[in-house]
């Protein structure tokens, strides 16, 4: 299509990455996901010039809405959560291609109208018949849609036209019900249609982790066992459960978020170079080297999972998991979960990979921290570096994006004290105070077929392989450890860490 | 937080600027560019306003060189530097110096500015008014990798254009030409909608408004069909008219704010083209710092090639009161009749007797 364009020029870097004709069909538009991110992210790529001429957005729900009724919230979750300044002419250009469609996920007939509004967009707007289907729905729900989406000829891509698939996590429970899921789903749309988000990989931060590690020479030689100790990768939510006890109970910790985000994380700071940056050579990568995780051989001793009991946090008092509403007073589900995982190959092999997650702890963190070995010899005496920690590398995903180096340097004065210090640099200091929500950048990416930043069918299928073993020791054996809520975890982590002679940083 | 220096020198104001940091707590920098902005006392209030928005996206250290006018041959022979530093909150996200150059050192103002630039980092230096006629050779300019000026401002702003295409260095910029990225960016995108070979453009705008030829250069060196510069009431650009063989695409934008894009046999669509604040010029100039060749191909194509003197396939709805301005500018010279086909023929012979001049 672009490619006869004579106005395009890969030289011309001003222009920039437009969608080409599409529209966007959100299912389960009145929840939070869809108001609070996808909504805004869409009036967010509008005000930047992203979107075609023509863009549509179609809400499916069971609520009574007219297509005012739809575009009025649309316009007030706009207003109150949107990354850039309301403009009213871009509202204008947006409001033209908004419709509602009202049904339920087994109504026949609200997914005939949702073909024909389809098929009214295209005359009206030229949207060309490419339309991505988001699936914001509860898991259990998946299957349905998907069938329908095929029943009803919605997943059919006609002269040159595309229909793409965009699903949410949780991506299955376990290696069963995730090869179940795939198997839907690939059943009505192509693996190349099938876009899933792991939000966090359309932080600029994590991409900067490629950045970093691949556009430079100054980190890569020593990004190996020779001198890295050990890699803690932490994702540290401040929150409870809140309302989400119907969905959260007997997942937990563990599945919701090492499963996806966490692994991803630890791919791509332990994959290999890629011989490009495009789609096929990254997933090769992350293939595998999650393809090469080893399990620790006594999961009991290098597996810890916790329960958050009462306690205050940050000058506020929380109840205890099982305290909260909506949960079984017996409930085995981890709201902390920290594993100890090794990478079998030549760069990495001995280096252990600590994982932990966890909700009501003492902030919300998220970061890589590359801890390397102490140095061989030291010319300084041991009262000189009583106070050197070892030299580390932190990649700050969230909040306050950012990389730091620790290292140690004199402390002013007339005697030789060496203390560490820490260099920094600071996403919001060097570039944009505004950079993209992770959403802008994953629906363009979406609309424009480019699927670097989202993990396949393969890649979810060994993370599950890797997670399942945990799950089923955790299942048979003890139960999880309590933390007061606001702390760092319970001790057992800290001891699981004090065994290996390493502890964990505090972020 | 602010400090004034009153007949200093460039190496006291680098101990104000480390002494204003210490004080506000902050002693590292993460700033990424020097931006130096060359003005006079009337325009630097707003270039300034304009940077420091900017410096939300690019946190810069900004220095704004003010070269005062002496009024007497005393004031002449005198030389004094002064400064006002202000870091933090008074300055974007960076830090800002201002300095007034008085008497003798206004010729010479590359000899304070050298030693303020951060270091490695990149220098762009911008002029809002006044650029000098060879951005790459004024002392100034000769520091800096990037070099933006703004014909718009400019007294004759199409002649300046030609001007700039003769001394045009790789890091020449114009904000003119940054004020059309909207517009070429909906042009480019109105071609990825239909399969079609465009056989002549129509580029309507306000007079002295040198965004409407740039883009009407662009548009001829990138298409290879004659393009037609007519005038309107503007605001700024109001219209680009593509006759293709599959019909019409028209992109108008009457209110300088919501435009309307039209492709035969496809419906109309709204679409946001508002023009843009200067902040927001200046951020994307800083968003890349190599050399816009496509700029400088556009620049070079030429003036004097707009306006071919073959009558464009004429639009169904033709707009009023511009085919005046059209013809004044055109050669006539070819027959009136002529069919589309010999279109490129002719364009090629204007481009040759442009050529030659």
């Amino acid at each position: 299509m672009s490619s006869s364009n004579p106005l395009r020029d890969p030289a011309d870097r001003r222009l920039p990455r437009i969608a080409g004709p599409s529209g966007l069909v959100i299912f389960g538009v009145t929840g939070d996901l869809s108001r609070k991110k996808l909504m805004p992210a869409v009036y967010d790529l509008a005000n930047r010039g992203l979107l075609p001429p023509g863009f549509s957005l179609v809400g499916f729900a069971r609520r009574e809405w007219q297509h005012e009724d739809f575009a009025a919230e649309v316009h007030d979750a706009v207003k109150e959560h949107a990354r850039t300044p309301f403009r009213e002419e871009v509202w204008q250009q947006l409001i033209q291609g908004m419709r509602f469609v009202q049904g339920t996920f087994d109504d026949d007939d609200a997914f005939e109208r949702l073909r024909g509004t389809i098929e009214e967009l295209d005359k009206a707007q030229g949207t060309g018949g490419n339309f991505a289907f988001y699936l914001s729905v509860p898991p259990r729900s998946f299957p349905v849609v998907i069938q329908q989406l095929k029943k009803h000829g919605l997943a059919d891509q006609t002269g040159g036209s595309w229909r793409r698939a965009v699903i949410e996590k949780p991506f299955g429970h376990d290696l069963k019900s995730a090869e179940e899921l795939n198997k839907v789903v690939h059943e009505v749309f192509g693996s190349d249609q099938v876009f899933r988000i792991d939000h966090y990989l359309g932080k600029e931060t994590v991409q900067n982790i490629l950045a970093l590690r691949f556009a430079n020479t100054m980190f890569e030689p020593i990004w190996n066992r020779s001198f890295v100790d050990h890699v803690q990768i932490t994702m540290a939510e401040d929150i409870g459960i809140g309302g989400r006890a119907g969905y959260y109970d007997g997942i937990g910790a563990a599945r919701d978020v090492i499963q996806n985000h966490l692994l991803q994380l630890m791919a791509l700071t332990a994959m290999e170079e890629p011989a490009s940056f495009d789609a096929d050579a990254l997933a090769a990568e992350k293939t595998k080297v999650l393809g090469a995780v080893r399990l620790p051989r006594d999961l009991g001793r290098d597996t810890v999972r916790g329960q958050y009991a009462a306690g205050w946090q940050g000058g506020e008092k929380a109840v205890g998991y099982l305290e909260e509403d909506g949960i079984d007073a017996k409930s085995k589900t981890d709201t902390y979960a920290a594993i100890k995982l090794e990478v079998d190959n030549r760069r990495w092999a001995g280096v252990p990979f600590y994982l932990r997650t966890g909700k009501r702890l003492g902030r919300r963190v998220t970061e890589i921290a590359v801890v390397f070995q102490r140095a061989p010899h030291s010319p300084f005496d041991h009262t000189a570096t009583e106070e050197l920690g070892k030299n580390a590398i932190v990649i700050r995903v969230q909040p306050d994006e950012g990389v730091t180096v620790r290292f140690g340097s004199k402390v002013p004065g007339t005697s030789m004290e060496i203390r560490d210090v820490s260099m920094d640099f600071a996403y919001g200091e060097s570039f944009t105070e505004s950079s993209p929500e992770a959403y802008e950048r994953l629906i363009l990416d979406v609309l424009l077929g480019d699927s670097n930043l989202f993990p396949r069918t393969e890649e979810v299928e060994l993370s599950w392989q890797i997670l399942d073993p945990i799950e089923q020791y955790w299942d048979k054996n003890g139960r999880p450890a309590q933390y007061a809520s606001g702390t760092w975890g319970p001790v057992e982590a800290d001891e699981m860490l004090e065994r290996d002679g390493r502890s964990w940083r505090r972020p | 937080m602010k400090i004034d220096l009153t007949d200093t020198t460039a190496s006291k104001i680098n101990k104000a600027l480390v002494q204003g940091r210490r004080a506000i707590g902050t002693p590292a920098v993460g700033m990424v560019l020097t931006l130096v902005i060359v003005t006079d006392e009337e325009n630097a209030y707003d270039a300034l306003k304009a940077a420091n928005d900017a410096s939300h996206e690019h946190p810069s250290r900004t220095l704004v060189v003010i070269k005062r006018v002496s009024r007497s041959p005393r004031d002449r022979t005198q030389s004094r530097l002064d400064a006002e530093v202000r870091v933090g909150a008074d300055a974007g996200t960076g830090e800002t110096v201002v300095l007034r150059l008085h008497g003798e050192v206004v010729h010479h103002a590359q000899s304070v500015v050298l030693p303020l630039l951060l270091p490695d980092a990149p220098v762009v230096v911008w002029w809002p008014v006044n650029a000098p006629l060879d951005p790459a050779n004024d002392p100034l300019g000769a520091l800096a990798q990037r070099r933006v000026t703004d014909t718009y401002a400019a007294e004759q702003p199409v002649r300046e254009l030609s001007a700039r295409a003769d001394t045009y260095t790789p890091g020449d910029t114009d904000l003119s030409w940054t004020r059309i990225t909207p517009w070429r960016s909906m042009l480019a995108a109105a071609l990825d909608q239909v399969t079609c070979e465009v056989k002549a453009v129509e580029v309507e705008g306000e007079e002295f408004n040198p965004s409407c030829e740039l883009l009407a250069m662009w548009l001829a060196d990138r298409l290879d069909v004659p393009v037609r510069r007519s005038l309107s009431g503007g605001p700024g650009l109001t219209a680009v008219r593509m006759a293709t063989n599959t019909g019409q695409i028209v992109l108008d934008r009457a209110d300088g704010s919501l435009a309307t894009l039209s492709i035969q046999g496809q419906p109309d669509r709204a679409v946001a083209l508002k023009r843009r604040e200067t902040a927001e010029l200046i951020a994307e100039e800083l968003r890349r710092l190599d050399p816009d060749d496509t700029y400088a191909s556009a620049l070079r194509f030429g003036v004097e090639r707009l306006n071919p003197s073959l009558p464009v396939p004429e639009p169904e709805v033709a707009p009023k009161g511009e085919e005046a301005a059209v013809e004044a500018a055109a050669e006539a010279s070819a027959p009136e009749a002529q069919a589309e086909a010999p279109v490129n023929d002719a364009a090629e012979n204007t481009a040759k007797k442009a050529a030659a001049k």
